[in-house]
Parts: structure tokens; C-alpha cells; sequence
């Protein structure tokens, strides 16, 4: 076995995730960035990993599950004509090899064999353990890349608005579901999450509503959050919202129905109203503060 | 602008996934069936796109016979006409699903200037038949997109990053993958669905089979850990504790 691996960043999490998932493919990894001077350009990079693995007759090709690294794989799977697993957890050698990996956001898993040479393969985020990333080569993009590959690349960055706290960086979200009822509903939300120094956070109902903008929105198809706490108001624990914060250290669920799903998840619940309950936490940190505003 | 929308039928989960006993597929018999998130939004731009500069819409599926009902959902919201690629309800990999569209979008009289599709499809989420279908028809692709401005021949799409929003210029004709958020999408209305009825909806059974490269074992349900919520208190009264717990944990 001979595997290379995409590292995208070798000091983001996920590059480091998907070089521990190489290594368990065997010992001989080879770790390959590619030179940004122009820009990411996935389909120029992708052409550039196919060559590499082509020309070492590597048996597997491992990116990050990261949104860069399914699209690179992707696009070398395309160019190669050949299967890609996204996301696994894990990954068996063999003929064919054998993945488990993640279907709806991590809340299902699929075991499925996967044929091809080479096996292309991204890591599910968080699914091993980072390993920094040691020897890494840094390669040109590929001098045969076509016009076509090259001409989808990144002209223009545009920053992200400051403001609050990223929902991705904070140690505390504070999310509001439906229970929540409407826009203005929010502001207690707001206002816990202010005394906190976190995050807001909703659900899909919320955003469907037009209560609040899709950049609040946590789960399968919004952000993945990692806090030390994440504090649900109103939240039923729907399988696509969870994918989002499953990443919480710990889950505190505040609803008015013992019998929501979301509490099979919880390590802490609160059963009552959010409108009463979520004011009552927000005076009680005032007043253990010694403020009163 | 002639814009195609490539979706697919999905079921809504609900707070906990169960499985068929063969356990290679999910338990529907309860649940209700949808177009994919990022789909829906793809659906939306597009018919906003041709609002603004005319042209028309297609909607495409590869799916059972009841995946006509997602078509019929997405006429109703304004889409003009249907492509239903008929299968039997089995799981297509990636690379049959791409080749499928391929071999329909090529029959297709008149050339598509987008073809959008969702970044990954909520159920099984390979993220990758975008990709092999622009491929083969030899376009710019880029997924991920949560805006996307027509400039006279080409496209400016955002693409979400974390520091910000990274722009790609786009020379039509392009395929898109977009992400939910791009939009809002708008509810259907009864004079909608009434219309939905009578648009044509183009089927045909492509041909599938061969071995698959990516072949579903068994679907597995993540052991829960088992979880028991410490119940801090009832009502407003439960303040307190929840504050201590706030303290402990180092977040006050």
C-alpha cells in the first residue's frame, strides 16, 4: 500500500485528520501540498494529484473532508473515471477495499466497498485523531493542467463581516428553535448569549421562518459547531440539527416536552419554557456577577 | 438563459433514523419525502435568475416513480418543464447517476447555459456527481456556491470560506453546486400547483447496471453514547443550577 495524502492546510485540523487516516492505511504516506501561487484552482490541483499518483502508481489517494478537499478528490475521481468514498470514518484494505462512511451529516453510517486504483478516499471531519503533518512535499500545479482546468480559480476574496463571535470559534452557542416562536423572540437568546461571550445559533425551522439569516443556522446543511457548551432552547433534536452540534462538548436542551428527542443527546436538561427560562438564566449570571445590568 | 436544476428526492428524517430489516435502507413507511436542501435553494435561484433575465427552467431527477412528486413540487414553484430519469427505486452510485444525466442533457435539443445541482445530497452525500458531470461535458464547475451574479457571458459565484466569501468567475455554459443559504426558497401557491399539473414532465427509464465502484454493504445507526440528561430543575427555577454549571465548566 501506498498512499498520498492532500494536505490543504497543514496546520488546520482536517489536513492533520486526513494524514492519520492515511497512515492507517500503512506506513508509506507521502504527504503533498500544492503551491498557491496562483490561487486555488480545483481542477488544476485535482489534474496535478491524478499526474503525482499516476507517475508514483500510488494504490490511494486520501483528502480532508473538508468542502476543498471532497471537491479535489472529486475532481480527480472525475478525471480518473474512477469511485471516491467521501467522508469515512475508516477504511479496510482489500480487493476491494471496504469504508464505513457518513450519510446524512454523520447521523447515519453506510459500510460500502469501494473499488478502483487508485482508492480515492476523503476523512470524515473528527472521525480519528489529528497527527501533525511531518515531510511534507510541496508540488507545482501540473505545467498539462488545460485552459479548462485553469480557469476556475479564485479572483477574489471578500472578508468576512466582523461582528460577534463566529459561530465555528465560540465556546458557547446559545441556539433558538421554533419554540422560540419569532424574530423578536430572539433577543432573550441574544441576550444570554452576550452575558456568555458566544454565539447565537438557530435551527432550520427558524431560518425557513425568515427568522433568522442561514449564516446562524446549525446543522446538516448549516455550520458545525464545536462549543464547550451548547445551550438548545426550543429545540426539538430533529437528526439534521444535531448533525451540526454533535461536535458540542457538552448539551444543555431547554424544552417544554420531556419527551423531545433532543434530550437523548443532552447531558444537562431544563424542562419548561424558554420565554421563563432562558430571562431566569440571564438575571441568575447578573446577579452572580454582582450587576445588575 | 436556459437553466437546468438537477434533484433529488429524499426523506424527512425526523428526530431518530430507523432502518428496513435488511437494513439497507431507511425505514420511510412514517415519513414524508422532500427535494434535498441544497437543492431546493438551486431550484429557487434558478427561477430567480430567469426572472431576472428570462429564459426558461428544467428540473431533472433520477428516481423512482414517486420522485414525480418533487418534480410536480418544483414546477409549482415556478420551474417550466420536468426531466424524470425513471429507475426503481434502488441506490445509483455517483458515477451511474452522473453518466445518466449526461446521456439526458445530451439528448436534450437545446444546450443548457447552468446546470445547477445541490453541493451533496442529504442522504447519501458523496458531493462528487457535479463534478463527473461537468467532466464529461467539458464545463468550469465550482461547488459550494452561495451567491451567484450573472456578468453578460459569465458567472461571479461566491464560494463560503472561512475568512470570508472567495469569488470565481465562471464563462457560461457552467455547472454550479450551491449550498442552502444561497436563498430563501418561496412557498408554492395553489394557482401553482394547479399549473404544476400541466406542465410535461419528459420520463424515460435510462439503463443502469454493471458492477459499481462504490457498492452499499449496510447502513449502520451511530451508537448513541447512551446518554442520560441530568435534569437541572423545571421552569425558571432551574436558573440557578444551570448557572453553577455554567461556573464549573469555566464559561462564566
Amino acid at each position: 500500500m501506498s498512499t498520498l495524502v492532500f494536505i490543504e492546510d497543514p496546520a488546520d485540523e482536517l489536513s492533520q485528520q486526513a494524514f492519520a487516516f492515511g497512515r492507517s492505511l500503512g506506513p508509506d504516506v507521502t504527504a503533498v501540498a500544492i503551491e498557491e501561487a496562483g490561487g486555488y484552482a480545483p481542477a488544476a490541483w485535482a489534474q496535478t494529484l491524478a499526474e503525482l499518483a499516476g507517475q508514483r502508481s500510488v494504490t490511494a489517494v486520501v483528502g480532508p473532508g473538508s468542502d476543498h478537499g471532497n471537491e479535489v478528490l472529486a475532481h480527480v475521481a472525475a478525471k480518473l473515471d474512477l469511485p471516491m468514498a467521501a467522508n469515512c470514518v475508516s477504511v479496510t484494505p482489500g480487493e476491494p477495499a471496504t469504508v464505513i462512511r457518513q450519510r446524512w451529516g454523520g447521523s447515519l453510517l453506510e459500510e460500502a466497498r469501494v473499488r478502483g486504483r487508485p482508492l480515492l478516499l476523503t476523512a470524515a471531519p473528527h472521525a480519528v485523531a489529528a497527527e501533525p503533518v511531518s515531510d511534507i512535499e510541496l508540488v507545482d500545479v501540473s505545467a498539462s493542467a488545460s485552459e479548462l482546468d485553469q480557469v476556475v480559480r479564485v479572483v477574489e476574496r471578500v472578508a468576512a463581516s466582523t461582528g460577534g463571535v463566529s459561530l465555528t470559534d465560540a465556546d458557547v452557542v446559545v441556539s433558538g428553535g421554533r419554540g422560540v416562536g419569532s424574530a423578536e423572540g430572539f433577543s432573550i437568546i441574544e441576550e444570554l448569549a452576550a452575558l456568555l461571550g458566544g454565539a447565537v445559533g438557530c435551527s432550520r425551522a427558524v431560518t425557513s421562518a425568515g427568522w433568522r439569516p442561514h449564516t446562524d443556522q446549525v446543522g446538516q446543511t448549516g455550520t458545525k459547531v464545536s462549543p464547550e457548551i451548547y445551550i438548545a432552547c426550543g429545540i426539538s433534536g430533529a437528526t439534521q440539527h444535531m448533525a451540526g452540534c454533535k461536535g458540542a462538548k457538552r448539551l444543555l436542551a431547554i424544552n417544554p416536552d420531556g419527551e423531545a428527542s433532543i434530550f437523548a443527546s443532552a447531558d444537562y436538561a431544563v424542562i419548561g419554557d424558554l420565554h421563563e427560562v432562558v430571562p431566569a438564566i440571564s438575571a441568575e449570571i447578573r446577579k452572580a456577577r454582582g450587576s445588575s445590568g | 438563459m436556459n437553466v437546468l436544476v438537477c434533484v433529488k428526492r429524499v426523506p424527512l428524517t425526523g428526530g431518530k433514523i430507523t432502518l428496513t430489516e435488511d437494513q439497507r435502507a431507511i425505514s420511510t413507511r412514517h415519513l414524508g419525502f422532500t427535494v434535498s436542501p441544497h437543492e431546493e435553494c438551486g431550484v429557487e435561484e434558478a427561477i430567480r435568475l430567469v426572472e431576472q433575465h428570462g429564459g426558461s427552467t428544467t428540473v431533472l431527477t433520477l428516481g423512482p416513480p414517486e420522485a414525480e412528486e418533487q418534480l410536480r413540487d418544483m414546477m409549482a414553484i415556478g420551474i417550466d418543464r420536468a426531466i424524470h430519469l425513471i429507475t426503481d427505486g434502488s441506490e445509483w452510485d455517483p458515477q451511474a447517476t452522473a453518466k445518466a444525466i449526461v446521456d439526458a442533457i445530451e439528448a436534450e435539443p437545446e444546450p443548457y447555459d447552468l446546470i445547477m445541482f445541490g453541493n451533496e445530497s442529504a442522504d447519501a452525500g458523496n458531493c462528487q456527481v457535479a463534478i463527473r458531470v461537468s467532466q464529461a461535458l467539458g464545463r468550469p464547475v465550482i461547488n459550494g456556491v452561495k451567491a451567484i451574479v450573472v456578468d453578460g457571458d459569465r458567472l461571479r459565484c461566491e464560494q463560503e470560506v472561512p475568512a470570508g466569501r472567495d469569488v470565481y468567475l465562471l464563462a457560461m455554459p457552467a455547472v454550479v453546486g450551491v449550498k442552502e443559504g444561497i436563498n430563501l426558497p418561496r412557498y408554492p401557491s395553489v394557482p401553482g400547483r394547479m399549473r404544476a399539473k400541466r406542465k410535461p414532465v419528459a420520463a424515460s427509464e435510462p439503463q443502469g447496471g454493471g458492477e459499481s465502484g462504490l457498492e452499499m454493504v449496510k447502513l449502520i445507526v451511530p451508537e448513541t453514547a447512551g446518554k442520560q440528561a441530568e435534569v437541572l430543575g423545571r421552569g425558571a427555577e432551574a436558573a440557578p443550577a444551570v448557572v453553577e454549571i455554567l461556573q464549573e465548566i469555566g464559561v462564566m
